[in-house]
């Protein structure tokens, strides 16, 4: 029993080595993890993911929650899962974003193409779940939404920067004529076709009535010098990140695995207030243990940034302190853009994983 | 009372410690000096700016130089009536303009670069001359008469953006950072480059291929340039001059030709001692050999028995030559140049004018340099005695032998003296041709209109010169014998500081083919003045070189107020000196810009007045002074064309620049100008930093980084790389990209970088790197990208093309016109770009076959004038648009002008933006290129702790061999600077003075915002999710994206054109052309045994041909249609024909041989 929990202990951690050479000869053991169930059987271990162990171990703590940023720990579950979250995170989980511009004039020393790419970059506040995948489909009510950007600077003024505040959404859908109509059906009694095709105005419908569609506020956009000019149109559809990294929801989505520092031998008096001294981030610290004298204790594994200051200045040190990871404590970190809040984002995560588990059972089968 | 006491126990105290302790006490503290002293520089680059050295020399010829040429030229007479002349009283060029159809319009660069015309000024002339008609001569005068159109250089004195401030300079159209001292010649901006030329007017000993020593001045006047040669072969003396048709001239002869008659005056003159006389012997006795007297061989022979009974005696021997030339043929004066006559080459002048041919030639082409007065040429016999000593110095001692690459025995010819030798040219021909004019008129007597001659003086001879020769950079100055080619480029515009490379670049004089190691050599007088690293690699490698950034060239100073000094401060004049203190060992020579002025006793008091002097200012700060103890001469000199740069003086082993000066400097209270003016900074023609000062110093480097070019400047931390690799990158700097989009300013900046300004102008992007290996996509130096960070505008750049069209006007009244697109037809399609002008607006989207002007053109062009032409009268003459498939090109500007002959033209300006794709070229600043090998997804990069995810992975095989340690001190700056948010400085050598991090104090940065003090962080892999094994290098590195991208070079083919001759597909991309299954290609193939392959590849898909083959004879024949057979046409039947297939080349071949009179037979068998 002994022997096996020792064995799946070090199993479990990263452990950073000073590589008790030369200094260049850092390295790092046990980075992986071992899947396959029968790895430790000859030692009568067995390795294989049990549903009710994990539903035991699996916990979730919630560390930071704002509007924008999460940090939780996701404790009990495995590198590749995790992984798997971030991934999603990152490159599958939609929002809208700003896919065709059209420009009526453009004035300013920012190109066309550069403006459009800088505008396709802003991120949209709208949940993209109410809208649908365009396709080939027309744009229409349900899957597109139009904002204008008409953007004068006086004559005799001053330079103006043009933000994104500038940008209004027009629930109505595009108002620029398709060329083609303009001439032909001009006087004809049907609507002028633009170019979406909006069965009504968006903001009838009852998601958007009474919150109306923004984007980022305070992204410029362009500068503008006196007389110069900016109007255009701008259509936002749904997308995902693996497209174009204007569609991916975080800013970046990421895990860290929750450090271990472990004291090999009591450091203590002067060894104590060097190592104390030693760490930027202050994982360690001092307790008196009477008789006048110090120990050094670690106090905040947490804040460990794998510096290796602490390790660093000879093989002593590396005896003393081994700074380790734990391989099933992901502390997760999630930036959204604004489009939905982080937390909604990871069940989104977690949504689209179980398709896509579904999708393989079913193929499967 | 006692504070005065203080401070004089202090004094007091001072003085008791010995003097060296002192300085090494005021020395110590080491922070206030290097970084204090560190201010001169800009302030030095405010006062010159970067291409000073251009703009001073075209100034100085604008200003000074013209109306010296003007001067010396000044007269045109009559040469059928002297009465009738014209005088040029002044000239001055005016403010840029240009006259079309009599209305005169100021120029402004841009509107120069834009309608191809060239950026010039009126040249006007103040004259006087004689006119009238019918007898009556009046003389009158006129101001401002136009004689051509200079090309005026951008941000020179007559530039009109000269003084200008940022906003005018904007509102002219025109960049602020732009550093002009370039040309627009046909709206296309040249740069005449520096040329380096061996100095003028010095004597210059080497040897030649025989290892015959040489003493060559290759003089330069106003009115001639040559070269004479004095050399050493066989122990005696001769004398080359091009005018003489043998190639050698005993040198005793022409010295007797000079009126020096007497041989003992020409021994006094090398000196007492008798080793020169010795060597000067065998030359003397070349004088004799011309007589076949058999006495002079006899006494030849005495005199060699007196010779070698060893008398060290000059005396003596001069004795025994004056009794050999007693006896000799050529004696006199007039027996020399009676010699002398029957040599000169082309020698057909009329007997009248005999006499003189030789005079005339040692007065002005034998040693042009130095003047003579009347028929004196004393002053240059003494330089050929000089001369003629140091040859034998050379001989004697092998030291005193000069060095061809020695920077101070070159010259940098510039802009202004070029254009000034050209316009010199133009001038005298334009003066000659008027005069042929004037003489043309006059010597018809019954002229009846009245004679002008200012009329006769508006020739294109100067405008059209002057911007031929700048837009070919062909400089043919026939009196000169100057046929130079090359001397202008095209301006690199690839890149701010490509630009700037280019103005600082020197071309060498030899042709780039030689294949010699010495001129390429780097040499230790560089050192300060030319950039040790900026060389262009392979042919031309060594011989073109750039400027250090604080060099500067010298212009041309008056000459005679300094002579006037010198002799002031107690030079004995040459000519009140005998021959024998010539040489005399007590007194040093003093020279003058190669001209021998007299003789000084004392030397270095002679040449420290004069520094003096300098140092205060009444003496140009260019003039410098130089003691040659070895030499025995002082050197002074004022000319132009030597590189100079400034450094501090060091008195008595303490800088004269003290702190008090810097703080003044910093509070704006003085100018690099006052730092001159006070003596605390000179130029010099050549100690490190203040702590290394030692009492024998006399000067201290600015800055140490100086001493490299505008472009080196740009490398961080250059000292750590192997050089090898600044100079690649040095080559690379040229060939950046077109506009980046999103340029950023580089993290890890030097000091050049900010005083060049390319952080305002930069040209690459701080990715985020990480040093590892990943996916097998990044070997050979490939690299990969993050796709998110493409996504997110990473190496994006704009590419820009232009077109033009020109509404042309015919001979016979037509023109050209542009109408209003077809909306409706079978090409509205290609017509959308139009706008209703009929012209591509600015802003559409512009495809391959796209129309971007609807032009049509007349039917007839050529004929009587037609007018009322109809629209039958036109065919359609559209200019439609090529790029490439799959490119989306936008027109970004299109403009309107006129050219010369009135015709409206238009330029369209094609842009295309491109995002980096596999196979795009990136550099980082450390001469380390990679090509990108693939693209991966954000979610396969690997990360962070901190959630950072690079932008890009390099390979870190990339590091061993070149040894880029740079790049890495690069990495882990860059990472201190983000973290801590002040940007980090690499300068080269700038560690000890402060204006590069030392790499312990950026790992101390890196500590204290939780990273691994040697940059290395712990990363999770992106694809699994668990740590990588290893710490990686990781953090910011500047990358510049090069103009060598896969969508101009990409290239294939289906099928397509074929070329005429041999039938095969054409070769290169810009032809369409086919690739080429090559020798070893096809050796593969053979090697396989595919032969079908090599059948199909060889003959099937490139040039089958089915040719008729006489079974008989061998032949080839020919297919008759009428028959329907194939005819042998030697054997006259189409009895014994076989049809088969060849390819086509090898039937022309075939044929080709039959034309030379050799017979291929084709032999066939049974397959």
């Amino acid at each position: 029993m002994s022997e096996s929990t020792s064995e799946t202990e070090s199993e479990s951690s990263v452990e950073a080595k000073g590589g008790g050479g030369p200094g260049w000869l850092e390295k790092l053991s046990d980075t992986d993890t071992i899947q396959y169930s029968g790895a430790y059987a000859t030692s009568g271990v067995d390795n294989s993911v049990r549903l009710d162990n994990f539903c035991d171990d699996f916990k979730v703590e919630v560390i930071r929650l704002t509007e924008e940023e999460m940090e939780f720990d996701m404790i009990g579950i495995d590198p590749a899962l995790a992984n798997a979250f971030r991934r999603i995170l990152i490159s599958e989980v939609s929002t809208m974003a700003i896919e065709r511009v059209l420009i009526a004039n453009n004035t300013s020393v920012v190109q066309d193409e550069v403006l459009a790419h800088r505008l396709g970059l802003i991120p949209i506040q709208v949940d993209p779940r109410l809208f649908e995948f365009a396709g080939n489909n027309t744009p229409n009510e349900k899957n597109t939404i139009v904002f204008k950007l008409h953007v004068r600077c006086k004559q005799n003024g001053q330079r103006i920067a043009v933000k994104s505040n500038e940008l209004k959404w027009s629930p109505n859908g595009s108002e620029f004529l398709l060329s083609s109509e303009d001439s032909k059906s001009a006087g004809s009694s049907s609507k002028p076709r633009t170019y979406t095709s909006f069965t009504c105005s968006q903001d009838s419908l009852s998601e958007f009535s009474n919150n109306a569609i923004s984007v980022m506020e305070n992204i410029l956009i362009a500068k503008l010098g006196p007389g110069q000019e900016i109007e255009l149109e701008a259509h936002a559809v749904k997308g995902i990140g693996k497209t174009h990294a204007k569609w991916s929801p975080v800013a970046t989505a990421w895990y860290r695995m929750l450090p271990e520092v472990v004291l090999l031998e009591e450091v203590e008096d002067e060894a104590a207030e060097e190592l104390k001294a030693k760490c930027p981030v202050g994982v360690f610290d001092i307790e008196d243990i009477g008789k006048g004298k110090k120990r050094a204790t670690v106090a905040r594994p947490r804040a460990c940034t794998l510096c290796r200051e602490c390790i660093r200045g000879g093989k002593q040190w590396e005896d003393r302190v081994s700074l380790r990871r734990l391989k099933n404590h992901f502390i997760f970190t999630i930036e959204s853009t604004g489009s939905l809040p982080p937390e909604v984002l990871f069940t989104e995560a977690v949504k689209i994983l179980e398709d896509k588990c579904e999708r393989v059972i079913a193929d499967l089968s | 009372m006692p504070v005065h006491g203080d401070s004089s126990d202090r004094c007091n105290n001072d003085n008791t410690v010995p003097s060296s302790s002192i300085d090494k006490q005021f020395l110590a503290a080491p922070i206030k000096r290097a970084v204090d002293k560190y201010q001169l520089l800009p302030e030095f680059l405010k006062m010159r700016g970067l291409v000073k050295q251009h703009l001073d020399s075209f100034n100085y010829f604008v200003n000074t130089e013209i109306k010296k040429i003007v001067r010396a030229n000044n007269r045109i007479v009559s040469s059928i009536d002297p009465s009738i002349y014209l005088r040029f009283k002044d000239i001055r060029i005016g403010e840029p303009s240009v006259t079309v159809d009599g209305v005169t319009e100021n120029l402004v660069p841009q509107t120069c670069r834009l309608s191809d015309m060239t950026y010039a000024a009126p040249i006007k002339v103040d004259i006087e001359y004689i006119h009238g008609s019918h007898g009556h001569k009046i003389r009158s005068e006129k101001t401002d008469v136009f004689i051509g159109r200079m090309p005026i250089m951008l941000r020179s004195c007559r530039c009109v953006l000269y003084g200008k401030d940022e906003a005018e300079l904007a509102k002219l159209g025109e960049c602020p950072l732009d550093p002009g001292g370039y040309f627009i010649v046909k709206g296309t901006e040249k740069v005449l480059l520096i040329q380096e030329q061996l100095s003028k007017n010095r004597i210059i000993i080497d040897t030649d291929k025989k290892g015959n020593i040489n003493a060559s001045v290759t003089s330069s006047s106003e009115t001639i340039r040559s070269k004479t040669v004095i050399q050493m072969e066989k122990e005696k003396l001769y004398l080359k001059l091009n005018v003489f048709s043998t190639k050698k001239i005993p040198i005793m002869i022409a010295i007797k030709a000079m009126g020096m008659e007497s041989d003992q005056e020409v021994v006094q003159m090398l000196g007492r001692d008798p080793r020169y006389s010795a060597l000067l012997l065998p030359s003397l006795e070349n004088t004799m050999e011309f007589s076949t007297n058999r006495l002079v061989v006899k006494s030849f022979e005495m005199y060699v028995s007196i010779s070698s009974s060893f008398i060290p005696c000059t005396e003596l021997v001069i004795v025994c030559f004056n009794f050999k030339c007693a006896k000799e043929g050529i004696y006199t004066q007039e027996q020399a140049l009676e010699y002398l006559l029957s040599k000169v080459k082309n020698f057909n002048c009329p007997s009248s004018e005999k006499d003189g041919k030789v005079i005339a030639i040692f007065k002005d082409v034998f040693l042009a340099n130095v003047r003579v007065r009347g028929n004196n040429f004393r002053p240059k016999c003494m330089y050929v005695a000089v001369m003629i000593r140091r040859i034998m110095d050379a001989i004697l001692n092998k030291d005193a032998m000069d060095d061809k690459d020695y920077v101070g025995n070159k010259r940098l010819e510039l802009s202004g003296q070029l254009i000034s030798l050209l316009f010199e040219h133009l001038f005298k021909s334009m003066i000659t041709d008027v005069r042929r004019a004037v003489d043309h008129v006059l010597s018809h007597r019954s002229r009846s209109s009245r004679f002008d001659f200012s009329q006769l003086l508006v020739r294109p001879i100067i405008t059209d010169g002057l911007e031929r020769s700048l837009s070919t950079g062909n400089w043919d100055v026939k009196r000169f014998k100057m046929h130079r080619k090359g001397m202008t480029q095209v301006l690199a515009r690839l890149s701010f500081i490509g630009t700037l490379g280019h103005m600082t670049r020197i071309l060498p004089q030899f042709e780039k083919s030689r294949k010699v190691s010495g001129p390429r050599a780097l040499q230790p007088s560089q050192w300060g003045m030319l950039c040790p690293c900026d060389t262009p690699e392979g042919e031309a490698c060594g011989l073109v070189k750039n400027l250090a950034l604080m060099t500067h060239v010298t212009t041309d100073e008056e000459e005679g107020p300094l002579i006037t000094l010198c002799y002031a401060l107690g030079v004995e004049d040459l000519a009140f000196l005998s021959g024998e203190e010539l040489h005399a060992p007590d007194s040093f020579l003093v020279v003058l810009n190669g001209n021998i002025l007299g003789k000084h006793r004392r030397p270095q008091a002679f040449a420290s007045a004069i520094r003096t002097l300098r140092r205060t200012g009444k003496v140009g700060e260019f003039v410098s002074v130089f003691v040659n103890e070895k030499q025995r001469c002082v050197y002074i000199a004022s000319d132009g064309g030597r590189v100079c740069r400034p450094l501090v003086i060091v008195d008595k082993g303490v800088s004269k620049v003290k702190e008090h000066h810097m703080k003044e400097l910093a509070d704006g209270v003085r100018t690099f100008d006052d730092f001159l003016r006070e003596g605390l900074i000179e130029y010099l023609d050549i100690a490190l930093y203040e702590k290394d000062v030692e009492p024998e110093t006399t000067h201290l480097e600015i800055e140490p980084f100086t001493i490299l070019g505008v472009c080196a400047g740009l490398i961080p931390y250059p000292h750590h790389n192997q050089s090898p690799r600044n100079t690649y990158q040095l080559c690379r700097m040229d060939t950046l990209l077109y506009l980046l989009v999103y340029p950023q300013r580089p993290l890890l900046t030097t000091r050049t970088i900010e005083l060049v300004g390319y952080d305002k102008l930069g040209a690459g992007q701080n990715a985020t790197v990480a040093v590892m290996s990943y996916s097998g996509y990044d070997i050979e130096d490939a690299i990969v990208l993050n796709k998110a960070s493409l996504d997110r505008g990473f190496g994006r750049c704009i590419v820009m093309n232009r077109l033009s069209a020109i509404n042309q006007k015919y001979e016979n009244n037509t023109q050209d016109r542009i109408i209003r697109p077809d909306r409706e037809g079978s090409d509205a399609a290609r017509m959308q770009v139009l706008d209703d002008d009929g012209i591509a607006a600015p802003g559409e989207i512009i495809r391959p076959n796209d129309i971007y002007i609807n032009k049509q053109s007349p039917k007839v062009t050529k004929g009587p004038p037609r007018t009322r032409l109809t629209d039958s009268d036109y065919k359609p003459s559209y200019q439609t648009f090529k790029g490439a498939e799959g490119e989306l090109c936008v027109v970004d500007k299109v403009a309107l002008y006129s050219d010369k002959t009135n015709n409206l033209c238009i330029k369209f300006l094609i842009r295309h933006t491109r995002r980096p794709e596999v196979g795009d070229k990136f550099s980082s600043r450390h001469g380390q290129k990679g090509v990108c090998g693939t693209i991966v997804p954000q979610e396969d990069f690997p990360f962070t702790e901190r959630g950072i995810c690079p932008d890009l992975i390099m390979n870190p095989h990339g590091f061993p061999s070149r040894m880029t340690v740079g790049k890495m001190i690069e990495l882990i700056g860059g990472k201190a600077g983000v973290s801590c948010g002040r940007f980090h400085y690499g300068s080269a050598f700038g560690e000890p003075s402060g204006h590069a991090d030392k790499v312990e104090d950026i790992s101390k940065t890196l500590v204290e915002k939780g990273f691994s003090y040697n940059g290395k962080d712990f990363i999770y892999s992106g694809i699994t999710g668990c740590p990588l094994q290893a710490y990686i290098f990781m953090g910011p590195i500047y990358y510049q994206k090069l103009k060598h991208m896969v969508l101009d070079k990409m290239h294939a083919r289906g099928s397509g054109p074929r070329v005429m001759l041999t039938r095969q597909p054409t070769e290169g991309k810009a032809r369409n052309g086919g690739l080429r299954v090559g020798e070893m290609e096809r050796d593969c193939l053979i090697a396989h045994g595919a032969s079908m392959l090599i059948f199909e590849r060889l003959m099937v898909s490139s040039d089958p041909f089915e040719v008729q083959v006489c079974r008989v004879c061998g032949l080839l024949g020919y297919y008759n249609h009428k028959l329907k057979t194939g005819v042998c046409s030697s054997c006259k039947n189409g009895a014994n024909i076989s049809t088969m297939k060849l390819p086509y080349a090898c039937k022309l071949l075939i044929q080709e041989l039959q034309s030379m009179n050799i017979v291929p037979r084709l032999k066939l068998a049974e397959a």
